[in-house]
């Protein structure tokens, strides 16, 4: 029945998307969906007769994001939405975050696994305080690539003069950021300028489309190839007589290409081997690079259990019980100094003691605040952990994988904070 | 298959792919007792294949579940017994007729079967001591969907409560549970219903044969093109035809409706797909045309 036919090659980008209603985020989103034609019929029904019965005289798109019963009830966007479409080249995902409620905590999560960060704004008011939050939080997060869209430009006329104040006014703030690749946009998500198709009516911008950006911006070099580094999830061992000998480490590769016959470290133990063979379910293949999920096989039998990491002998990540980490808080009782939390980080979870807090980060004007010892909800700060065992990590700026970290509540198990590693001692 | 390139780029599917591998290992490495819920519809058999490959070549290390309606299609659970037999994992089945016999539910002549398996399954759960059951939504199917977890935190009654969710970052799941709660995990969570198509026909994977073109017999009920059976009596006025149909989910007989259809392979499937006008739930699915929430209110009870 089911003949083995050649899929589509495309390739995949995850963005996160910023701004808050009045910047018209849901309706570019809304308008993304329809222009792909990733919007079904009956999801287009459903949400015109929604804005009728609210008596709206236009389709509103916003609607089609709004998930939950809560959220249509109270007109509001509660919690991080995914959605999906794609064109012939590529598939989005995209990590929708609301504007207002629980915004960092949010934004953050939506982040985390975003090549690129959207940040909208209304070109009648320029940059808000709420866009150069998330412009700090994409920084913070290490998003390789941001589009700062400036939405509404029919309302301003098409203004070439509004779209450069706004592009010089953002280019100032963002020195003190981290964005390595930043594209300024003018759009109309209403209209549909410069979103899908050209706008006629701002002959003076000659970049791309928003459209034509998230289709081209190059992705696959974000990832760190040169550092291997392969987190051992689950260890393999079949125990049939076909597979009697068999011991293999599943994970899925987090930095560098590991290929077999490379010789290898295990931590935190420090022994050595060599890679015998790498395997793809019943493939064995020449080399693993991130994000492949595979099986690892040693020529030795060295010991190798869940939360070890197999790295190169003289690239290593550092063996590490205290950590410097900025931390987002995301529950309402404040971490304090003293306060036990559980950590987990790659594949290996721990105790963590909060030794210090050193300043919490004003996220709209970066100011470091010593004076307070605590984070809030939502709040972002300068944390020094010290933890039960080692944990083998780098620096958030070198890898996102290894370098960060989730804390837990131990007596709710909820996960109240997200860590960025600056670095281990 | 595979294939490494000279850039390291990895095409959408294989970075699903490893995604899902991913999800497979962790809840295996950190779960006492996980389960996966087998419908033996599409997604659940694309399930089934990534935990065969993340565990490859040992066998898949937890039990299959599998709610027996009494309402399913004969063709899904063949090709049900299929899966289970050349995996040589063990098969648990939760039927609702035990469920009714044994009062774990009760059926009132007004519940439907749909709303029965909600019982059945966390009753199931619950004996069996499963702290993790994997399933097969996809956040592309409805609205409600779009905004769970991966991991989606069921309390002791095995509710879900979506204004209080773990926030999920990175690839690092937070499993912890209290006593009597268990875990949801949706592995395909980022798969859309034209990813797992692509995924099946580059596998080439055996699927129940309902979802290909075929001759049935079938009458308009809301709107829908349903099966005859004696499982789902006709009202008056309704008209049994032979149509040339296909079902695009694999729901109970009584709610699951088919689309006339002449794609007999999974390259038509595709371009059918890619011009279809309706949702694959809203086009053939009765059980979520009730209101706008119903996926959502049936997820907070316990659903899939």
């Amino acid at each position: 029945m089911a003949d083995t036919v050649q899929p589509t090659n495309m390739d995949l980008l995850r963005f996160a998307t910023a701004g808050s209603v009045d910047d018209g985020k849901s309706t570019l989103i809304g308008r993304l969906l329809l222009d792909s034609k990733s919007i079904f019929e009956d999801q287009l029904e459903a949400v015109e007769a929604t804005s009728q019965s609210k008596g709206y005289d236009y389709t509103d798109l916003a609607l089609l994001t709004d998930g939950l019963r809560s959220e249509r009830e109270q007109g509001i966007t509660i919690d991080v939405a995914y959605r999906y479409f794609a064109t012939p080249n590529r598939k989005f995902i995209i990590a929708d975050t609301p504007g207002h409620v629980q915004y960092t905590r949010n934004m953050v999560t939506g982040a985390s696994t975003a090549d690129l960060g959207l940040v909208l704004v209304d070109a009648r008011n320029g940059l808000t305080e709420q866009s150069r939050r998330h412009a700090v939080i994409l920084s913070l997060l290490r998003v390789p690539h941001m589009v700062l869209a400036i939405n509404k430009m029919d309302l301003v006329d098409f203004s070439q003069e509004t779209y450069e104040k706004i592009h010089a006014e953002f280019t100032q703030f963002a020195t003190k950021l981290n964005i390595p690749d930043l594209e300024v946009i003018p759009i109309s998500a209403l209209a549909g300028d410069n979103v899908v198709n050209r706008s006629e009516n701002m002959s003076w911008y000659s970049g791309p489309t928003l459209m034509h950006h998230l289709e081209h911006v190059h992705v696959a070099s974000d990832r760190d190839l040169i550092d291997a580094r392969f987190p051992v999830q689950y260890v393999v061992r079949p125990k049939s007589d076909e597979h009697h000998d068999y011991r293999g480490y599943g994970g899925m590769v987090a930095g560098g290409v590991l290929k077999p016959g490379d010789e290898v470290v295990v931590l935190p133990s420090g022994m050595t081997s060599k890679i015998a063979g790498i395997d793809l379910f019943d493939r064995e293949i020449d080399e693993a690079f991130p994000p492949m999920s595979v099986t690892v096989r040693l020529e030795d039998d060295v010991d190798v259990s869940r939360g070890d990491m197999i790295a190169r002998v003289r690239n290593a990540p550092t063996p590490s019980q205290d950590i410097d980490a900025m931390v987002c808080w995301m529950t309402t009782t404040p971490l304090k100094p003293r306060q036990k939390l559980a950590i987990k980080h790659t594949t290996r979870t721990a105790r963590a003691l909060v030794k210090d807090i050193q300043y919490r980060l004003d996220v709209n004007t970066l100011h470091r605040d010593q004076e307070t010892k605590e984070l809030g909800v939502n709040e972002i700060g300068r944390v020094q952990l010290r933890t039960t065992v080692p944990l083998l990590c780098d620096p958030y700026s070198q890898n996102r994988t290894t370098g960060s970290f989730i804390l837990i509540d131990e007596a709710t198990g909820v996960t109240v904070g997200a860590g960025m590693i600056n670095s281990g001692s | 298959m595979t294939e490494t390139h000279a850039d390291y780029r990895l095409s959408q599917l294989d970075q699903l792919e490893a995604e899902s591998i991913h999800i497979f290992r962790e809840v295996a490495a950190e779960f006492e007792k996980p389960v996966l819920m087998f419908s033996g519809g599409k997604d659940s058999i694309v399930m089934l294949r990534l935990a065969e490959k993340a565990f490859y070549p040992a066998k898949i290390p937890f039990p299959v579940l599998q709610v027996d309606t009494g309402l399913d299609f004969p063709e899904v659970l063949e090709t049900r017994d299929n899966w289970v037999n050349r995996l040589g994992v063990r098969l648990v089945v939760a039927s609702i007729d035990d469920a009714i016999a044994n009062g774990v539910v009760v059926d009132d002549g007004k519940t439907s079967r749909n709303r029965m398996q909600i019982g059945t399954l966390l009753n199931a759960i619950e004996e069996n001591g499963f702290t993790a059951a994997f399933g097969g939504g996809r956040r592309d199917e409805e609205k409600a969907r779009a905004k769970e977890r991966v991991y989606s935190h069921r309390d002791e009654f095995g509710q879900w409560d979506p204004k209080n969710q773990r926030p999920e970052l990175w690839s690092l799941y937070n499993g912890r549970l209290h006593e009597g709660e268990h875990m949801r995990i949706f592995p395909i969570s980022n798969w859309t219903e034209l990813d797992i198509w692509d995924y099946i026909g580059r596998e080439g994977i055996e699927i129940p044969n309902i979802y290909f073109s075929h001759q049935r017999r079938v009458f308009v009920r809301d709107g829908m093109l349903m099966s005859e059976t004696p499982l789902n009596p006709l009202r008056a006025g309704e008209v049994v035809e032979e149509r040339t149909v296909r079902f695009r989910t694999c729901g109970d007989i009584s709610l699951t409706g088919c689309v006339e259809s002449t794609a007999s392979t999974i390259p038509e499937i595709i371009e059918e797909i890619a011009v279809a006008k309706l949702t694959e739930r809203g086009a053939t699915r009765g059980d979520d045309r009730f209101s706008e929430a119903a996926m959502e209110d049936r997820k907070k009870e316990g659903y899939f």
